[in-house]
């Protein structure tokens, strides 16, 4: 075989990779859009589930997860940019330094069902909050907030020196430099880390299996200590726990539908930030 | 209007930090910033130190040895309940290695074409499509495997259910591909173009620079995504949850059930009582867990600084 | 008595000896030129009169630099207090991401001026003062990036004064500029030395002998010699700095 044939048969086959992960793509969501699209109406989205998750719509599991979203972000995004901020200003280069970075790295590889254990141990029972809405935030901001580092740190250090030295050069502290410079202008890089961060734990389950979400419940939390229904897990319950038939299928699909749309739509916002923040400041 | 910001300050003693001046200000948010950062920190520590403390009751009750050894996992039995992890061991070991057979090749190949061959206009398109494959929530592949995946299989290769490890590698593998693309591509567009430039002048053609010069170059960062696409087959829960039928054999046949780690205790821990050593041995279990990751994260930390030594 | 005392200054990058007792008189209201070749210390010394060097980790210093006689590394020293008398202007330019009117109301807001119309009034004074206002006033809340390269610079410096500094010293302002921009910048730094002392490094010498009063020549970390532009350029004391204006090293 001449070289160039040869080049053209290796080729074939990468490209055939790459149509294989697209097929991948396209495939599972096709099934999700044509099984589910006929449950999604107004109704779906405003009302309760009903006859044991058969039958009615996904207000109930929709709201909690809105909820759970509500506490990851309020915990995980001032402590994860927070933290960040003190990585890259703060803490000098060397042992420490790296010690941090190890720290964080792994915190990322970490299964989220371990983290569900530590939320378990940690928040459930140590802490006393039961299985609760408050739990499985708390969790779940445990479990995205190497997420947010990470983002926020690449978005900080990306702010070149020269505009930090400006500031500095004025008579400015490092703390006012990092407040009217550095976080504004590493805010949309912050941002996309964020929104994809909140993405992850709203599409998350078996943390929150483990730390206080219900099957089934009548109506929407009325505390951060009361249980709740979550999109996600109300979608494997219902596939794998009801009696399967046309209905259900129908239930299931449309919610998973719902959590891809959310989750999708979160995905899309952080990439137009992230692109229009490119064409934005080109240090 | 006339403003003399130097009167401000010239009657002071010159650059002497005035009484409660901004210094002291500036030490707060220094100390603030590191007990947060402290506090984020010590969620890794926090994380051991539960598994741990939560799981020597089990370790201790059941025996270090058998608890790793013990080929059989039933510990709900009446007679005489067991807690070897060697069975959930395999299972995630058969899963992983079948989704890694799969995901490995094709993602490389994937990553090759999406970094050299592609047109920039379908590259421009592929790349966040692969980034939303790896933003769509495990339980949603796992509702594909549980309804469609596994009635395919079962009709492919003539099975009364298609609930096996196949099933869990094939779905596993679908999840670990972005991840491995997108690092990987990431390694693969930071080989300087000198080195190309190099090999394309001496009359290599495409292929030929991209196997002898480019791949080369990029392999460590290649390998670190490698281990940490495997490490996402290793401690992903639900998708096998619902694409397995969970059953705690030891064995590695790809048509069998088998039960993960992971999903032991996502199944398991509802029916357990606080302090139970049926408890304990989840904790176990996910101290076990825990420990590989670490150590699959390490050796691709170590993997990718090389790479990123090389190439700076 | 020298505006500017520096006495037996040594800087340190860990190991490396960057500045070797370096003694040295700057007039006041006075251009002072620091010339030599790449790596000679420049940089790093005027980076030493606004403690600028700080910042970098592994920088240490020792001796004294007095202004108007108050020693700038004594004890309980606030380093923004000098910076805000001391002002600034990079070898880049380095406007922030922000519309010109930010750039320079940043630091007087910083120092403690919120009255509006006050800022307004800083910002037009700063900016006629830098030979910027009338190309940038009726576009004041635009953003810096949309001006100039030598225009930025001219915004720095106007941004530099702002907060009415005594000192203001000048990294190679004019490295990244046309000789047209480059120009203006001169024409500027002449009319400066009016109001202010400064202080420029310059890889230029043709610069250095077109603006400043004095000239320092500094090579392999240390002052070689020092004293009136003219006279250093016609007749040089030291044998190096014959060599380096000759252009037989450097």
């Amino acid at each position: 075989m001449s070289r160039r044939s040869r080049e053209k048969l290796y080729f074939a086959l990468f490209r055939g990779c790459g149509a294989l992960v697209v097929m991948a793509l396209v495939t599972i969501i096709a099934y999700m859009l044509i099984g589910g699209i006929g449950a999604i109406d107004l109704d779906f989205l405003t009302e309760p589930p009903r006859a044991s998750n058969t039958r009615g719509g996904i207000f109930t599991p929709l709201i909690g997860t809105l909820y759970l979203m509500g506490i990851v972000a309020a915990f995980a995004i001032p402590v994860g940019v927070l933290s960040a901020v003190y990585l890259v200003e703060y803490q000098k280069q060397g042992r420490m330094a790296s010690f941090w970075r190890i720290v964080v790295a792994n915190l990322a590889g970490v299964p989220s069902i371990v983290y569900g254990l530590l939320g378990l141990g940690l928040f459930v029972y140590f802490l006393g909050f039961g299985r609760s809405l408050l739990a499985s935030g708390l969790t779940l901001g445990v479990l995205v907030l190497p997420i947010i580092i990470a983002a926020a740190r690449e978005a900080i250090q990306a702010v070149p020196p020269s505009v930090r030295e400006a500031s500095l050069a004025l008579g400015a502290t490092k703390w006012q430099t990092v407040r009217h410079h550095v976080l504004p202008y590493a805010m949309p890089g912050i941002l996309t880390g964020v929104i994809l961060s909140l993405s992850r734990a709203a599409g998350e389950t078996a943390p929150i299996l483990l730390t206080g979400v219900a099957f089934y419940m009548s109506g929407t939390p009325g505390s951060v200590f009361s249980q709740f229904m979550a999109l996600p897990y109300h979608i494997y319950a219902v596939a794998t726990q009801t009696i399967s038939g046309m209905s259900g299928n129908l239930m299931v699909y449309g919610s998973a539908l719902a959590l891809l749309a959310l989750v999708i739509g979160m995905n899309i916002v952080a990439i137009v930030i992230r692109k229009r923040y490119r064409e934005k400041y080109r240090w | 209007m006339n403003i003399d910001l130097s009167n401000m300050t010239k009657g002071l003693r010159p650059f002497r930090a005035r009484p409660g001046a901004r210094r002291e200000l500036e030490g707060l948010p220094r100390a603030l910033l590191l007990i947060i950062t402290l506090i984020s920190a010590s969620t890794l520590l926090m994380v051991a130190g539960f598994l741990i403390f939560n799981s020597v009751p089990a370790f201790r009750s059941i025996g270090l040895a058998e608890m790793l050894l013990g080929t059989s996992w039933d510990p709900t039995s009446h007679i005489r309940a067991a807690f070897g992890m060697l069975p959930l061991l395999a299972g995630t070991f058969l899963v992983s290695i079948l989704a890694s057979l799969i995901a490995i090749p094709v993602g490389i190949g994937c990553t090759i074409y999406l970094a050299e061959i592609a047109h920039p206009r379908v590259r421009a398109f592929l790349k966040p499509a692969i980034e939303l494959l790896a933003g769509i929530p495990s339980v949603v592949y796992g509702l594909f495997a549980l309804l469609i995946l596994q009635d395919w299989l079962a009709g492919i290769f003539g099975l009364s259910s298609g609930y096996v490890a196949l099933n869990g590698g094939i779905i596993l593998a679908v999840m670990m591909v972005p991840i491995m693309v997108t690092l990987s591509e990431d390694a693969i567009a930071s080989v300087p173009r000198e080195l190309r430039e190099a090999a394309y002048a001496l009359g290599a053609t495409r292929w030929e620079t991209m196997r002898s010069v480019v791949l080369p170059a990029a392999l460590s960062g290649i390998v670190a995504a490698i281990i940490l696409s495997i490490m996402r087959a290793v401690g992903e829960t639900m998708a096998v949850l619902m694409a397995v039928s969970q059953t705690p054999l030891l064995t590695l046949d790809p048509f069998s059930g088998v039960q993960t780690m992971t999903a032991t205790i996502a199944i398991e821990m509802g029916e357990t009582a606080v302090g139970s050593i049926h408890y304990s041995a989840l904790f176990a279990v996910g101290t076990v867990l825990f420990i590989i990751t670490l150590i699959m994260n390490t050796i691709a930390d170590l993997v990718m600084r090389r790479f990123s030594e090389a190439y700076q | 008595m020298s505006q500017i005392e520096v006495r037996d200054l040594n800087v340190w990058f860990d190991k490396n000896h960057a500045l070797k007792n370096v003694n040295m008189d700057i007039e006041g209201k006075r251009i002072t030129a620091i010339i030599g070749p790449s790596g000679c210390g420049k940089s790093t010394f005027i980076r030493t009169i606004n403690r600028m060097n700080d910042t970098i980790p592994s920088c240490s210093v020792k001796g004294s630099i007095k202004v108007d006689g108050n020693d700038l590394y004594g004890e309980d020293i606030d380093v923004t207090q000098i910076r805000k008398r001391i002002g600034m202007v990079f070898q880049k330019p380095n406007p922030f991401p922000k519309s010109i009117y930010e750039n320079i109301v940043f630091a007087p807001r910083i120092h403690g001026v919120r009255d509006r119309k006050a800022l307004d009034a800083i910002v037009e004074r700063s900016l006629r003062r830098a030979a910027l206002w009338d190309e940038v006033k009726d576009r004041l809340d635009k953003s810096a990036y949309n001006l100039s390269g030598g225009q930025q610079q001219r915004l720095c410096i106007a941004r530099a004064l702002a907060v009415e500094p005594e000192i203001v010293l000048f990294d190679e302002p004019c490295s990244a500029l046309d000789p047209i921009a480059t120009a203006k910048i001169e024409d500027l730094l002449i009319d400066l030395k009016n109001d202010y002392t400064v202080v420029i490094v310059t890889h230029n010498m043709q610069q250095a002998a077109r603006v400043a009063d004095t000239t320092a020549f500094f090579y392999l970390g240390e002052l070689i010699e020092h004293g009136d532009t003219q006279r250093l350029f016609e007749k040089p004391d030291e044998k190096l700095t014959e060599q380096y204006i000759t252009g037989r090293m450097g």
